[in-house]
């Protein structure tokens, strides 16, 4: 079976509001034209096209539809969609390439958070039966998780101030001073709502190198997904992460990016992950910097790669998640080859 | 799906795209199954019945299959209502939707006899008056009718019963005194719908009373509603077509079938119409004739409602109506088809 690579990415400005439409084609249109310049190649040397985006985002149904218009997709395309974020698409997209099904694939993700009430639209992913019906919005689930490993003496509020400083260079005492926004969690605790798109190029190895000087090669990609039952989970770990990084190869890892939306799931990642005091942690920010829904754990695996292509990084581990609570987590490993 | 959407007026926005409130609503209807049904049958007897799993561990609300071994379960096992919070967070706002209203905390409570936490509501009025480790009891809803809704909240222990509970969802019917094999949830979300500054354009020239399309520099189609982006192409659609209210019909359907929101009288015909000079067929009514009488390539004309009804919208024109001119021949709109 063929390597797989990361051969270019590009991302929409993450702005808190857009005034584009609610399905987000304007978004896409200058990103794909980014990613086709960069990598020299045009949409007819796409074998596989694969988006990840929500209709609970837009408000109506089939809405990644008319995001397909920023394609051009006639003649008629070889497409896919998942209703997650696009990291889980590039997991597709990935297959379709070792199975050697296509050569050359691209990967988009993209909604607009700001259409609706994000914390009260995501109570829609929760279990419809028992849970949804109450409307637990992602805040406050988010609170519980953090309470529950500050409680168990695992992380301090100082360490999430920590987190928050360290991307956006504040003062921790001075974060510490700010009343809280959902008790246990301050402003600085959770990412912003934000509007966004990613999109990323992936090939096989051979094909990248004609593309990029040092391709990002995916030597591991695994996905875990843990009970949807919150109260049966112990939330102050990530076992499906744990699972996932067990089954990779993480040796001499230099460089993570973590789709963390809360300062304490970025301590809950990085010790899923093993990843020691050496490891560089989003450079980018993360998702604290900008959380642009469904193209965020995109973006992860895509800041990774540039780091790769640019020398940065030898090898990295990008990570996304999906679900309340760090439900459904997948990890890739990337290295310069 | 019955959604209702909210008309407001426009008449003040000029130069940036268009955008309103859309609110989309529905009742979502489920079967319960044997166990959750089993667990809101209990509810409305004010009782709490959880299940076993394969590690002993008593699940509340029980889970259909093992959270760890995914082996299916069926030994119920009674709870009590009191129970012990485990961990906690604040609700300063409540959202719509949520148990209460008036600031509140969301809490994973477990009750006694059980393992595992259920997420709920606590009213503890401050969050000073709430920690882990708390008793609290189930404040049933005044109206209990087989929902997890049936648990209004949860109060500490020895607090009173000062407020009346919100109304119970709607009920499904069943013959009386039969176990709950449903359960209705309403899901209403609102959103703020924006539309490109291409279809911006159009719907601003409907309120004028006139068609404007757009059309694709690449291939030269002309399209109505403008896209944006040329589904061939992928590129950006700018320059301004304004089309005449003639066309023809491409092709239709006689529909027979009454539905719900339905505003004519059956028989009628929804028809593609594709105007004079355009490239795409839109879908709109073709009434003053017999719908038997309709024919593909017949010509028809924009009938407009009165200038004093017009805004931003193709309900605008009431529907189409023949014009007695010859049918256009098939060849001349095949390729629209």
């Amino acid at each position: 079976m063929p390597d797989v690579a990361i051969a270019g990415f590009a991302k929409a400005p993450n702005v808190r509001e857009t005034e584009g439409t609610t399905n987000g084609v304007e978004m896409l249109v200058p990103i794909f034209a980014e990613v086709f310049a960069q990598t020299g190649l045009s949409k007819k040397d796409i074998g596989f096209w694969c988006s990840g985006s929500s209709d609970y985002l837009a408000g109506r149904a089939f809405s990644f539809i008319a995001a397909v218009d920023a394609i051009g997709a006639f003649p008629p395309i070889h497409e896919s969609h998942v209703e997650m974020d696009a990291a889980w698409a590039l997991y597709e997209a990935w297959l379709k390439i070792k199975m050697g099904e296509v050569e050359t694939a691209l990967v988009y993700g993209f909604g607009k958070s700001s259409a609706g009430q994000l914390r009260r639209v995501l109570a829609l992913q929760l279990d419809p039966y028992v849970v949804t019906p109450l409307w637990p919005d992602s805040v406050s689930i988010a609170g519980i998780q953090a309470r529950s490993g500050l409680e168990a003496g695992l992380w301090s509020e100082k360490d999430l101030a920590e987190v928050a400083a360290r991307g956006t260079g504040k003062d921790v005492a001075e974060l510490l001073d700010t009343p809280y926004y959902a008790d246990p969690l301050r402003r600085h605790d959770i990412a912003p709502i934000t509007d966004g798109a990613a999109v990323i190029v992936l090939s096989t190895v051979e094909r990248a190198r004609e593309i990029v000087e040092r391709p990002a090669v995916i030597t591991g990609i695994e996905h875990r997904v843990d009970s949807p039952v919150l109260g049966a989970r112990d939330l102050t770990r990530s076992p499906s992460t744990e699972a996932a990084g067990k089954a990779l190869d993480l040796d001499g890892v230099d460089l993570a990016e973590l789709h963390a939306p809360f300062t304490h799931q970025e301590l809950i990642l990085r010790t899923a992950l093993g990843l020691g005091d050496g490891v560089k942690i989003n450079p980018s920010g993360g998702a604290l910097a900008a959380n642009p829904m469904f193209s965020a754990g995109l973006a992860r695996i895509g800041e990774a790669a540039v780091r790769i292509h640019s020398g940065e990084s030898r090898k990295a581990v990008a990570h996304a998640t999906s679900g309340p609570a760090l439900q459904q987590n997948l990890v890739t490993v990337l290295e310069a080859r | 799906m019955s959604a209702e959407r909210e008309r407001v007026s426009l008449k003040d926005v000029t130069e940036t795209p268009l955008a309103a409130p859309l609110n989309v609503g529905f009742d979502y209807t489920r079967s319960t199954g044997p166990v959750l049904g089993r667990f809101v049958t209990a509810l409305r007897e004010r009782r709490i019945e959880g299940i076993r799993g394969s590690d002993g561990r008593v699940h509340v609300p029980p889970v259909e299959y093992d959270p760890v071994t995914a082996e299916q379960l069926d030994e119920f096992v009674p709870v009590s209502e009191e129970g012990t919070v485990v961990s906690w967070s604040w609700c300063p706002e409540p959202l719509d939707g949520q148990p209460l209203s008036r600031p509140f905390a969301w809490a994973l409570v477990k009750l006694d006899g059980s393992d595992t936490a259920m997420l709920h509501a606590v009213d503890a009025g401050s969050p000073e008056n709430i920690h882990s480790g708390q008793r609290v009891r189930v404040r049933w809803a005044e109206e209990v009718v087989g929902h997890i809704r049936d648990i209004a909240y949860f109060l500490p222990v020895g607090a009173e019963d000062t407020t009346p509970t919100e109304p119970a969802p709607p009920v499904a019917d069943r013959e009386e005194g039969a176990p709950i094999s449903v359960v209705i949830t309403p899901v209403h979300l609102k959103y703020m719908h924006s539309a490109s500054p291409e279809e911006s354009t159009y719907l601003r020239g409907l309120a004028e009373g006139k068609m404007i399309g757009q059309r694709c520099p690449a291939c030269g189609k002309v399209y109505i509603p403008p896209r944006g982006a040329c589904p061939t192409d992928g590129v950006p659609t700018t320059e301004e077509v304004e089309l005449p209210d003639t066309g023809i019909v491409t092709t239709f359907c006689i529909v027979n079938v009454p539905f719900l929101g339905q505003r004519l009288k059956p028989p009628y015909v929804a028809a593609y119409i594709l105007l004079d000079g355009a490239d795409i067929a839109f879908l709109h009514l073709v009434l003053g004739c017999a719908a038997e009488d309709v024919k593909m390539g017949m010509r028809v004309r924009a009938a407009w409602k009165p200038r004093d009804q017009w805004w931003t919208s193709l309900e605008n024109i009431s529907h189409f109506e023949p014009t007695g001119e010859p049918d256009a021949a098939y060849e001349t709109f095949a390729h629209h088809l």
